[in-house]
């Protein structure tokens, strides 16, 4: 076996007081194409970080052609020709296309930058790669799948060995991803080792030869990708193995299903939004948990971020108890849609502010008269739902970010059920809480269904999800594969939907 | 505070968090126990109502200011925007004080809106939208004016910047009561309320359904009207429309009182009561180190020093 170019022996990293990687032993072979896959929180932005510099691993060695190094800036990564390919581009949008090909190294001339030459330089590189784009135009001005293919082009005229891609082709359209591949390809006939990151299960099995497999923090596989059966693989990332999963398993959701009423509640159609989403329909009834699969990429987040307005749509129209609903986040709540958006930290509390005003914050409306917010009746909202979902602070007055992760979710959730929703949409409840506030909100997602509400429930917890829904919609890149519903609600259909091979053209 | 957490650094984490919170007023009452000490007919009726009177225009625009800051942006357009009202007023005293302060008024309110658009609309920066109106308002202001100073001869309009009522001076009293209706808004309003929660987080307050757009643009003409207000009082106290002068760096001294005052700029945060002391400070800076013979480039260097001092008590909190 040839000696790796990249390897990783038995690295760990911790982040205060979290092991983000836990004695990973990882090896990129010359030449090769080698798929690192997993969840949120898997470990593989960390992985790549200590790969490329940007951290130092804990403990355990990194190795460079054999020899041991250790990288403490990610220039020396660079100089030791591992280039790393971010989802965003991470260029000068303002300069030149051929600026950015030689940023930082531009031919000189009496120490002035030579730009005729780099021009030159830059429009035969990028010809050999089969780009014909004009170099003196600005970069931002091209479409992302071309600005990505520069980035890939300067990375590889830096004598890169290694090339990094962190998800490659998430914003690329089907046409820009074969581009794409083609020049992924002549790298490869290069001898140039590429670490390749995506969780489109298609692209995987069609360009890379082997395959990593992380899953909180640790090593879960690693080996031939043809190897590997689709279903296997995506169980190994969500880490059950087949047939493992009861379907009442260690949930605190109630066996029975909810008692659906016939017609559905919100309807959503055909929502597009290319790349992400394309012709995503969704239906919940009201006392319906309706779980929304998929993988990390599929379009989840952005199919209930739609549903509320928050994300922008080429088309598809959200229906109301069969009145369109327009499309702004106002309107979603005003008329008792609500999202419980995945970032809490970014996107939920506002940290500075303390339970009370967080939890009052969206239901302001309906606690005012003439824009004079009535302390009695907001203190009486406060109150209920402290006491209600057993919010933990030392008094409605505490700064919500010194509450734990369980507390500020249930904030968040108080913070919704205070506008009396019809509709809740829940991204990821119970993801980084700890056991007891999982529970709590498991069963409050239970009891909230049992009061009539339609809820849609998307969670990376396999049981959770197959738990705690009464239908399940599968999404894969983008678009709805699968709908299970009754005794077909189980693990291993859940995990055969998402692994299928898509059917017909395009990615 | 009801706030009792153990932190390691148990006493500098609490000096710098009472010094943020309070340490405002604690200079206040230094440098006014240092005056009683040191200069002479301080504690005079006199003295007082003119310190107060000096402080009351940065007081109003601070108010304004407060606000915007508390929304993570900032309002650069003040002072132009007291030139306006400046350059406005002359021309219409004919039809008598109110309707002259009324336009004032109105131009105060359209400009700030105007910011407010460009910020919350358009999505420019604060600091370059607000810029914008900083340089084209005054030259406006100049324009309107024909480029001069104008005498206002109005009596009851004169009065506003002269007279007294119930034995206090009416810009005073003026500062006072809008210091009381902006502390209403912010605190027991929807709309202060909001404007809190899209400072502290814009994308979270999205997300909660909040018309960010309304709630920005309307911070931002308030501002503008409070400038406007602070302009009508200084033509009035002047005796005369001077859209070259009035408001001159007036957006430097109201950042400063907010910020002296602890309202961070980050945003997430409005003091009003700090942004007064804050205000008070900084004209009983000036006034002692005068009053007692050191020249204005002085004050304005102890000045800097305690901005730098706010400043750095803000930046420690915000990393703990």
């Amino acid at each position: 076996m040839d000696q790796p170019v990249l390897e990783l022996v038995d690295g760990t990293k911790d982040f205060l007081g979290t092991r983000a990687l836990d004695h990973v032993s990882f090896a990129l072979r010359p030449g090769e194409i080698h798929a690192l896959v997993g969840e949120n929180g898997a470990g593989k932005s960390t992985l790549i970080k200590v790969l490329t510099g940007v951290y130092r691993p804990d403990s355990g060695e990194l190795r460079h052609r054999g020899r041991p190094v250790s990288f403490s800036r990610p220039v020396q990564a660079q100089q030791a020709g591992i280039s790393t390919i971010y989802q965003e581009v991470n260029l000068v949008p303002l300069r030149s296309v051929a600026g950015n090909v030689f940023l930082g190294r531009e031919p000189r001339r009496l120490g002035l930058i030579d730009w005729r030459r780099t021009n030159e330089l830059a429009g035969e590189l990028l010809a050999g790669y089969g780009i014909d784009v004009d170099v003196r135009r600005p970069l931002g001005t091209l479409g992302v799948g071309t600005q990505q293919m520069v980035a890939l082009a300067r990375a590889v005229s830096t004598d890169a060995g290694v090339v990094i891609m962190d998800e490659p082709t998430s914003s690329l359209e089907p046409r820009e991803v074969e581009t794409l591949f083609a020049v992924v390809e002549r790298l490869h006939s290069r001898g140039i080792a590429i670490l390749y990151v995506s969780h489109r299960m298609d692209e995987l099995y069609r360009i890379c030869d082997r395959v990593t497999v992380l899953r909180d923090g640790k090593l879960v596989h690693t080996g031939a990708l043809a190897e590997v059966p689709r279903i296997e693989l995506v169980s190994m990332m969500l880490g059950r193995s087949i047939g493992e999963i009861e379907r009442h398993g260690a949930t605190t959701f109630s066996d029975e299903g909810h008692v659906a009423g016939a017609e559905p509640l919100l309807r959503a159609e055909g929502l597009t939004s290319t790349p992400k989403l394309s012709d995503v329909s969704v239906s919940i009834r009201p006392g319906e948990v309706v779980g929304l699969a998929g993988l990390l990429g599929s379009g989840r987040s952005e199919t209930a971020r739609a549903i509320v307005g928050a994300f922008p749509l080429q088309s598809g129209t959200v229906y109301l108890a069969g009145k369109p609903l327009r499309p702004t986040v106002g309107a979603a709540v005003r008329s008792g849609v609500a999202m419980l958006a995945e970032d809490r930290k970014a996107d939920g509390i506002i940290g500075n502010l303390s339970v009370r005003e967080n939890i009052v914050l969206a239901a302001l409306p309906r606690l005012s008269r003439f824009g004079v917010v009535s302390r009695a009746r907001q203190d009486r909202i406060v109150e209920t739902f402290m006491t209600r979902l057993r919010i933990k602070a030392s008094s409605p007055d505490q700064p919500v970010a010194e509450l734990s992760g369980g507390n500020q979710q249930k904030v968040l959730l108080a913070r919704w059920l205070a506008t009396e929703p019809q509709v809740l949409l829940l991204d990821e409840p119970t993801r980084g809480i700890d056991v007891g506030a999982k529970a709590e909100v498991q069963a409050l997602i239970d009891e909230l269904a049992a009061d009539g509400l339609g809820v849609l429930l998307i969670s990376s917890d396999m049981e959770e999800l197959v738990d705690g829904s009464d239908r399940v919609v599968v999404l894969r890149d983008g678009a709805v594969v699968d709908e299970l519903s009754g005794d077909a609600v189980s693990a291993d259909n859940v995990l055969a939907a998402i692994a299928a091979p898509t059917t017909g053209a395009g990615t | 505070m009801t706030v009792t957490e153990a932190t390691p650094r148990i006493g500098r984490a609490q000096l710098t968090r009472w010094l943020q919170d309070y340490g405002v007023y604690a200079a206040v009452i230094v440098i006014v126990l240092v005056n009683i000490a040191f200069t002479a007919n301080f504690l005079s009726i006199g003295n007082l109502r003119t310190q107060l009177v000096q402080a009351a225009p940065v007081a109003i625009v601070a108010l304004g200011m407060a606000m915007v800051i508390g929304t993570e942006g900032v309002d650069l357009s003040v002072g132009s925007v007291m030139a306006l009202s400046a350059a406005l007023i002359p021309l219409y005293l004919g039809y008598g004080a109110l309707p002259a302060i009324i336009v004032a008024l109105l131009a105060g309110l359209l400009a700030g809106t105007f910011s407010g658009f460009l910020v919350a609309r358009v999505g420019i920066q604060p600091i370059v939208a607000t810029l914008a109106l900083l340089v084209g308002g005054r030259g406006l202001a100049l324009v309107i004016a024909g480029g001069q100073l104008r005498d206002v001869r109005d009596r009851s309009f004169l009065a506003l910047g002269s007279a007294d009522l119930f034995g206090i001076p009416i810009s005073v009293l003026v500062a006072a009561v809008l210091a009381v209706i902006v502390g209403l808004v912010v605190s027991r309003t929807t709309f202060g309320r909001r404007l809190v929660a899209i400072g502290g987080n814009r994308p979270a307050a999205q997300l909660a359904g909040l018309p960010v757009t309304k709630v920005l643009i309307g911070v931002y003409a308030i501002s503008g009207l409070l400038a406007a207000v602070a302009g009508v009082l200084y033509t009035s106290r002047l005796g005369a429309g001077d859209p070259a002068n009035a408001g001159l760096l007036m957006e430097l001294s109201a950042i400063t009182a907010v910020v002296v005052g602890g309202t961070p700029l980050s945003g997430g945060r409005v003091r009003i009561l700090g942004t007064l002391a804050g205000a008070l400070l900084m004209q009983l800076v000036a006034a002692t180190l005068i009053k007692n013979n050191l020249p204005n480039s002085t004050a304005q260097m102890v000045q800097a020093a305690i901005i730098v001092a706010a400043v750095w008590a803000a930046r420690e909190r915000g990393r703990r």
